[in-house]
């Protein structure tokens, strides 16, 4: 790969107080890549995507995308990037129901003077494509668009967060323990997704502790342990038990894997 | 065997679809429809009361009850939008107040037109919200002790620019008192004032239920994390719930003048409370994210009946406050019933 990455960072620090949750920490995304990050609880995965997606500003640390140099300060800034995110916490308003959580903050206006004077929503058009974006992701439970997301079950409600990243996202999606409350066939059909938006040449950073459904989808794997990046492997170079060892500590990180940058090369 | 056909159910999805109980039914009515219970309480207490006394219900008294109700049925449309937010707002009752003052001052004592004084007003009815709405949303300072610092402000502007004098109807012109201007439809009788407040209650509707900015009105109360990482300016939002319902304000200062024929400081000094319960008695969370303005219209109907159906049963005034009481707990306590237990099924 010669091409620049998508998505580059490098030195990213984030305190809180006196907590350093983030440590200096580099990262490279490509284009058409799955790039997932492993580690403990605690270790820094979602504050690394926060500061990543403008959901936090670091405190040190620069980052690019597609070789120029961003600074997000809020998540809109990262949307324009073409960036979305499925948070840890989800980020849907639970007294709204599915069609409007889709399109918070970008909501379509009817056409003419209705949208363009009295900024008249398209209710009818985000609710069909609402609906067309759920069914993509093949949860079946998930029928009534209208239905208000605090009745949705867990599952249901990563299913809907899933589903606007994947609408929305044009350059990167970035899914924080995204299947952690899906069944095995919901889980199955999220990492449909993932692929497809691999192929379809977008960046995709994944988190997950189910190894298993690591090392069946990603290119290479960021190992995060106490707010520091030890290692990047591949599922070719080292087995789950032996990524494991390493984000625990066990076994000593190797060298980071993946032809990153010119600089990272020997 | 006909029960056989059902056969590619699960047990545990069988059990999902399980008729509801009648109670989860009601739950879940109540829950989609968050307007349905004011309404009920509303048809109740209009039966009880047309049986206790059969004026009640005639076109002289709906209409009377209709031109009760504007000044705090007006106010409480600014006042849902804050709820809706999750905040609360104790200083609309005074700023109403200082906005009347200022306009009736402008008016009566310099002889400005009405409507630039009016102008002047929707001005300080905007500056006062934005007051409000930077120590909430800027410095997060909690909403009930922002707007409590904040009325005292307004009342002790409005108190020092009066100095105790009210300024009659005759100086005040046409075009403040014009809320005051009755006019009849068949048996009934409207003011300016009433139809200005059902405007009110139209217009913020619609930019409630059919804009984006009221979406995140919605998405901002419901839940500010959710809202700020889905891209939500949340800040600017507070700012402009916030700064519009100062401008509200305004248009209830106009029909509070309208109302007594004059600007006082004297008038209204518990409406700021009844805006409150008008709101929370129409199924409006004070949590935030849940309810609309219809409800928030019929509770504050369903207060100006009771007040006006307890009189007319000759039941004395602190009855009448004891009822408004019961009726607040009553409607707070169904809220966190509808609220709890997440609606399965
Ligand atoms: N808002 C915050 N305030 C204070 N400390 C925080 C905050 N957010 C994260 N931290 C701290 O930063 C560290 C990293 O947290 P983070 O949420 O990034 O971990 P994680 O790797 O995503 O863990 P998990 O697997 O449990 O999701 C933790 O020690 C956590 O306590
Ligand atoms: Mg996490």
């Amino acid at each position: 790969m010669t091409a620049e990455p998508i998505l580059r960072a490098r030195g990213i620090v984030k305190t809180y107080g006196a907590v350093v949750a983030l440590d200096g920490v580099d990262l490279d995304l490509n284009a058409g890549e799955i790039l997932a990050v492993i580690g403990d609880n605690g270790a820094g995965k979602s504050t690394l995507i926060k500061c990543l997606t403008g959901a936090e500003i670091p405190d040190v640390g620069n980052l690019e995308v597609a070789g120029s140099e961003v600074h997000f300060r809020r998540p809109q800034d990262a949307h324009a990037a073409g960036i979305e995110t499925v948070y840890q916490t989800l980020s849907l308003a639970p007294d709204l129901d599915i069609a409007s959580n889709m399109f918070l903050g970008r909501e379509i206006r009817r056409r003419g003077p209705l949208g363009g004077v009295l900024r008249m929503l398209d209710h009818k058009r985000m609710r069909q494509l609402a609906a067309e974006n759920v069914s993509k992701l093949g949860i079946r439970t998930l029928q009534d668009i209208t239905q208000v997301v605090e009745t949705l079950s867990g599952g249901q409600r990563q299913a809907v967060a899933i589903a606007r990243a994947v609408a929305f996202g044009s350059r990167i999606v970035v899914l924080d323990e995204p299947t952690a409350a899906l069944g095995v066939r919901e889980t199955a059909q999220v990492l449909d997704v993932v692929t497809g938006l691999r192929e379809a040449g977008l960046g995709v950073i994944l988190i997950s502790h189910n190894m298993p459904n690591v090392f069946q989808v990603a290119d290479r794997i960021h190992i995060q342990r106490l707010g520091r990046r030890i290692a990047t492997i591949s599922p070719e170079s080292h087995t789950p038990a032996e990524a494991v060892a390493i984000m625990t500590g066990a076994t000593s990180a190797p060298a980071h894997v993946g032809a990153l940058s010119k600089e990272d090369r020997p | 065997m006909a029960t056989t056909i059902n056969t590619e159910l699960s047990a545990a999805e069988a059990f999902k679809t399980r008729p509801l109980t009648p109670l989860q039914r009601v739950h879940r009515i109540l829950h989609l429809h968050p307007e349905i219970s004011p309404m009920i309480a509303l048809v109740i207490a209009m039966l009880v009361f047309q049986l206790a006394n059969e004026r009640f219900l005639s076109p002289g008294n709906i209409s009377l009850i209709l031109q009760q109700v504007a000044v705090v049925g007006s106010l409480a449309v600014a006042q849902t939008l804050v709820i809706l937010t999750g905040g609360i707002d104790l200083s609309v009752g005074a700023l109403m107040i200082l906005v009347s003052m200022v306009m009736g001052s402008l008016v009566g004592l310099t002889g400005l037109p009405g409507p630039i004084a009016f102008a002047i007003g929707i001005l300080v009815g905007l500056l006062a919200g934005l007051l409000n709405g930077v120590l909430v949303s800027v410095l997060r300072l909690p909403p009930f002790i922002t707007t409590l610092g904040t009325l005292s402000i307004f009342l002790a502007l409005a108190l020092l620019m009066s100095n105790g004098v009210a300024i009659q109807g005759e100086k005040l012109g046409g075009f403040l008192l014009w809320t005051a201007v009755a006019f009849s439809v068949g048996p009934f009788n409207f003011t300016v004032g009433v139809i200005l407040m059902l405007l009110m209650y139209v217009g913020m509707g619609f930019v409630l239920h059919q804009t984006g900015w009221g979406r995140h009105v919605y998405a901002v109360g419901s839940d500010p994390l959710a809202a700020r990482l889905s891209g939500i300016n949340t800040r600017r939002v507070l700012m402009s719930v916030y700064a519009v319902a100062g401008v509200l304000v305004t248009l209830s200062a106009w029909i509070l003048i309208g109302r007594n024929n004059a600007a006082t400081t004297s008038a209204a000094v518990d409406v700021n409370l009844d805006s409150i319960t008008a709101v929370v008695i129409g199924g409006t969370s004070l949590f935030g994210g849940r309810g609309a303005l219809l409800g928030t219209f019929l509770g504050a109907i369903t207060v100006a009946v009771f007040r006006n159906g307890l009189s007319l049963a000759r039941v004395d005034v602190l009855y009448q406050t004891l009822a408004i009481g019961i009726l607040i707990l009553f409607a707070v306590a169904l809220d966190q019933w509808i609220r709890r237990a997440g609606v399965k099924g």
